[in-house]
Order: structure tokens, then C-alpha cells, then sequence
């Protein structure tokens, strides 16, 4: 009896350390994939061409810049959008809202969140483009911000969900403290839970950025997809391309191996630092904070 | 000596169900230190926050009785409750020091009762601080932050915070229950001082802190005021079987 218990502690431990080294290894792993298919492309592709403002790949124009804006803008957009509606919504269920509405809500939102993308823009198409173009009356409603708009839908519940935590971990005595003290309801959120819960709020922030820099489907669908520079207020309301766009659309239809092959891995390895260079910043702002309280805890 | 709050059979009980005060009757003298005491779930803690509102913000089903403060009841519906815990300062358990800067803290209450002028808020910051004990210590590093203060330090900024606001009355729930006993006897006897202006109501940690305190103690069992009296008769000569059975240590 007692040595199977052993085996089986033995084996349980080895499998929990393996998955949980795999993440590990699959980062490194992808890493890996991206830098061999994509680090060719600066041997192919001359630097002047790749930081130029053409992308047209058959024939021979490899410039990214106008991807690397497209993508800017919207994210911007998008966080424009996400973030005061985010923070919002989590400011109201987790202070505000009476507890059966909170029951609703909650829920409400994490469903949202598993809304597959592809119908959000599949709504982008079919309702928020066309009002957008006669409201707006501009010459194509499959514009950034429209892009902008459905992205900052998307990542409304990451922010919602992740901020909404921050603030339920504030404890109930540091409201206490500030009703006590004569302060508003809005007072009391506005200056003592939002700051006490400053770090968690940072990171639903940031997560949510991630979220809508790595989102395709919807772009792809809603933003139009033409690459052309934007860096003007003006591009706002004409169509982009981002770059997720880019490689979904063409990775099916290049040739294995060819320079566009290795270009769109390159554009991948680009995403890929952002992405690290947002989590990194996330995870670094939460970390100081919470040095700062340990240390004072201390 | 008037009666500075009348409370007239007050009853609340909690959306749990929970009886928390059961038809509650006594008077609170000013310039006293007026202690409720008892063990858990006495509801001395719920009577606190009825004097400063603080338990709208919980689930209460039902609550009945009144409560007068200067003939005025206070849980009539129409009382503003800014102003209310304006006047009614309260001190909590476990130190609460507002993510802010020391000084900050002092003036955050005064800021939004709307006062601007610089040389007003400096002058409430070095007055409160002083009248809590606490200005010597830390006169040099106001703009720390609050939280990086002892746990000691941060209850008397606690309650200078409290005391820069010029309340009138002061409740305190258990305020020394975390801290050392020098910081308590800081704590203390600042209510000694402070009973010359204002009116302190003191919930104590222990028996022993209510008969240093008070100069009336209220004794609650169960929701229900067993005995109220001068502080010298009830813990000397107590009127009430289960209130000695308490004073002396026999159950609680």
C-alpha cells in the first residue's frame, strides 16, 4: 500500500512538472520556428524596401511599415474604447451595482468574452460599417475605426473581468475608511479603490491591449485591408491593413519558402516582440507594486 | 452635563437574519468616554455604525427605533449623511491609512468638505496630529507614504485624521486591538484628552481597557444592553448577575 502511494506521488509530481515546464519549452519552441523562417528575411529583402511604405509582394514590395501603423491605430482605437468602457463596467459591478444585478452582469460579460471573433465581425459587416459610412459619410465604412470599434469590444471583457478582480480585492475597510471620513460614493472610488487597486487595473490594461494587438478575424474583416500608411488623424476613417491581417490573408496562397514566405514570418516575429514587450510591461509594473508592499509589510 | 445622543429603542437586524440590536435605550453624555463592551456578536460594533450611517452601506432588513444627535434624528431618511459623518468621526479596528501620502490623509476629509486654503489644511494637519500624540514623530516625514508608518502610528494618524475634520463626536471600534501596549497607552490617554471636547464613544478590546477608560460603560450581550452606568459602579459593584459574571471573567 504504502510504496504504490509513493509510485503514484512519484509519477503524479513528474507528469505536474512536465506540463508545467511545457510552456516553457512551446514558447521557446515557437520562438524558435519564427526567428528561422522569419531572420531570412532581412538577407532577402534590402532594409530600405522592408521599411518602406509599399506592401504590394508580387511584385517585390516588402515594405511593413504601413502594417506596423495599421495595427498601431486600431490597437489605439481599440484601447481608446476598451479601457474607459472597461474600467467602467468593472468600476460599476464590483461598487455600484446591487448584488442580483452583479449576478446578471457577471456572467453577462464573460460570455462576451467567449463570443468567437469571427461573429463580432461578421456583426462589423453587416451593421456597424454601414451605419458608420452614411452616419459618418465617408466612401467605405471598412475603415480603422470601425476596426477600432469591435476590437475595443473584444477586449472590453478581459479589461472587465481582470480590473473587476483588482477592485473586489480592495478591502471593504478602506472604503469604510473613506465614507467615514464624509466622501461620496464617487470620492471614495475615484480617489481610494481605484488607487489601491492601481496595479490590478494596470494589468487588465495592458492584457486588454494584448488581446486587441493579437485579435484577426474581426480586423480582417471590418478594417478594409488596404496598406497604406497611417499616421495622420485622417487615417482613422480610411481603410488599413494590420498585420495579423496580413498573415492570415496571405499565408494560405504564398509559395513555401519564397521571400514573401519568410516576410510574413518576419511580420510575426515583430508581433511577437510586441506582444512580449506589453506583457513584459505588465507584468513588471504588478511586480513593483507588489515588491513595494512586501517591503512595507515587512 | 446634557445627554448629547439619545438613542430610543433602537432595533436592527441584519439581511442574514442575524438580531443584531434588540430595542436598545440609553443616552450618551458629552465630553465622556462612553464604552460599549461585551463579547462578540454583541452588537456593540453595529450600534457604532448606526451613529455614523455607515451601515447603509450594508444588507440591514429591517431597523426600527430613533436616534437623536442634538434633538435631530439621524436615521430619518432626510438627514444628510455627508454632513452626518462629517460630524461623527470614526476610528476602525484595524488601522485604514488611504493609499496617500501622511499629510494627505489629514487633509483628504477637510479637501472634500471643500477647504483650499493652504495655511487652513497645514494648520489642521500639526493641530490633529498633536492632539493625537503622534505629531513629534513624525513631524519630518509628512509626505511619506502613510502605509510605510508602524501599525501604532498609522491608528493615531487614524485618528487624527478623524480629529482634523473637528467632529463632535468620535466613535472608536476597538482601536488598540492590533497594537502593542505603549502605542495603547498613547492611544489612551489621547482619549483622556480629547473627552474635553469632544464626545468619545469607545467599543474596548478588552474588560480591562473599558474599566481604564470609561467614565460610563454600556454592557451588551446578545444585542441586548444588559447594564448601563458610571464606569466606577459597573465594574466595581455591577446591578446585573450576568454583567459581574462578565467583569469578573467567568464566561466571554
Amino acid at each position: 500500500m504504502e510504496k504504490t502511494l509513493n509510485w503514484r506521488e512519484y509519477v503524479v509530481t513528474r507528469l505536474v512538472r512536465a506540463s508545467g515546464y511545457s510552456a516553457i519549452v512551446f514558447v521557446a519552441l515557437i520562438f524558435f520556428f519564427l526567428l528561422r523562417e522569419g531572420l531570412p528575411t532581412l538577407g532577402e529583402v534590402p532594409f530600405s524596401t522592408l521599411f518602406s511604405l509599399r506592401w504590394y509582394p508580387i511584385e517585390n514590395y516588402f515594405g511593413i511599415l504601413p502594417l506596423i501603423t495599421g495595427s498601431i491605430i486600431v490597437t489605439l482605437g481599440a484601447t481608446l474604447v476598451a479601457v474607459p468602457f472597461g474600467i467602467g463596467t468593472a468600476v460599476y459591478i464590483s461598487e455600484i451595482a446591487p448584488r442580483w444585478m452583479r449576478e446578471i452582469l457577471k456572467p453577462m460579460v464573460e460570455l462576451l468574452g467567449g463570443l468567437p471573433s469571427v461573429v463580432l465581425g461578421f456583426l462589423g459587416i453587416l451593421i456597424v460599417s454601414p451605419f458608420l459610412r452614411t452616419f459618418l459619410d465617408l466612401p467605405t465604412g471598412l475603415t480603422a475605426f470601425t476596426g477600432s470599434l469591435l476590437l475595443g469590444g473584444i477586449a472590453v471583457p478581459t479589461v472587465v473581468s481582470i480590473a473587476e478582480d483588482a477592485l473586489d480585492s480592495v478591502p471593504r475597510s478602506y472604503r469604510e475608511g473613506a465614507w467615514a471620513l464624509g466622501a461620496t460614493r464617487w470620492q471614495t472610488i475615484w480617489r481610494v479603490t481605484l488607487p489601491a487597486a492601481k496595479s490590478g487595473v494596470l494589468t487588465a490594461v495592458m492584457l486588454g491591449v494584448g488581446r486587441a494587438i493579437g485579435e484577426t478575424m474581426t480586423v480582417m474583416m471590418v478594417t478594409g485591408n488596404a496598406p497604406v500608411l497611417a499616421i495622420t488623424p485622417a487615417s482613422m476613417f480610411s481603410p488599413v491593413r494590420t498585420m495579423t491581417a496580413t498573415i492570415a490573408a496571405e499565408m494560405g496562397e504564398v509559395a513555401n519558402g519564397s521571400v514573401h514566405y519568410h516576410t510574413l514570418f518576419f511580420i510575426g516575429m515583430v508581433l511577437f516582440i510586441i506582444s512580449l514587450v506589453v506583457n513584459v510591461a505588465a507584468s513588471s509594473v504588478v511586480f513593483r507594486s507588489k515588491q513595494r508592499a512586501e517591503r512595507v509589510l515587512s | 452635563m446634557t445627554d448629547k445622543i439619545v438613542i430610543e429603542n433602537l432595533s436592527l437586524t441584519y439581511s442574514d437574519g442575524v438580531e443584531s440590536l434588540r430595542n436598545i435605550s440609553m443616552g450618551v453624555r458629552e465630553n465622556a468616554v462612553t464604552v460599549l463592551f461585551g463579547p462578540a456578536g454583541g452588537g456593540k460594533s453595529t450600534l457604532l455604525r448606526c451613529l455614523n450611517r455607515l451601515n447603509d452601506l450594508t444588507e440591514v432588513r429591517t431597523s426600527a427605533g430613533r436616534i437623536l444627535i442634538d434633538g435631530e434624528n439621524i436615521l430619518d431618511p432626510k438627514t444628510d449623511v455627508i454632513a452626518l459623518r462629517r460630524k461623527v468621526g470614526m476610528v476602525f479596528a484595524r488601522p485604514v491609512v488611504l493609499p496617500m501620502s501622511i499629510r494627505q490623509n489629514l487633509t483628504y476629509g477637510l479637501e472634500l468638505a471643500g477647504e483650499k486654503r493652504k495655511s487652513r489644511l497645514d494648520e489642521a494637519v500639526e493641530r490633529s496630529l498633536k492632539l493625537a500624540a503622534i505629531w513629534d514623530e513624525i513631524k519630518d516625514r509628512l509626505d511619506d507614504p502613510a502605509i510605510a508608518l508602524s501599525g501604532g502610528q498609522q491608528q493615531r494618524v487614524c485618528l487624527a485624521r478623524v480629529l482634523a475634520l473637528q467632529p463632535e463626536i468620535i466613535l472608536l471600534d476597538e482601536p488598540t486591538s492590533g497594537l502593542d501596549p505603549i502605542s495603547t497607552g498613547k492611544v489612551e490617554s489621547a482619549l483622556q484628552e480629547l473627552k474635553k471636547e469632544y464626545t468619545v464613544i469607545l467599543v474596548p478590546h478588552s474588560v480591562q481597557q473599558a474599566a481604564r477608560t470609561a467614565d460610563y460603560a454600556a454592557f451588551f450581550l446578545q444585542g441586548e444592553l444588559v447594564e448601563y452606568d458610571e464606569g466606577k459602579s459597573i465594574f466595581t459593584t455591577p446591578r446585573e448577575k450576568r454583567t459581574e459574571d462578565y467583569v469578573t471573567g467567568r464566561f466571554g
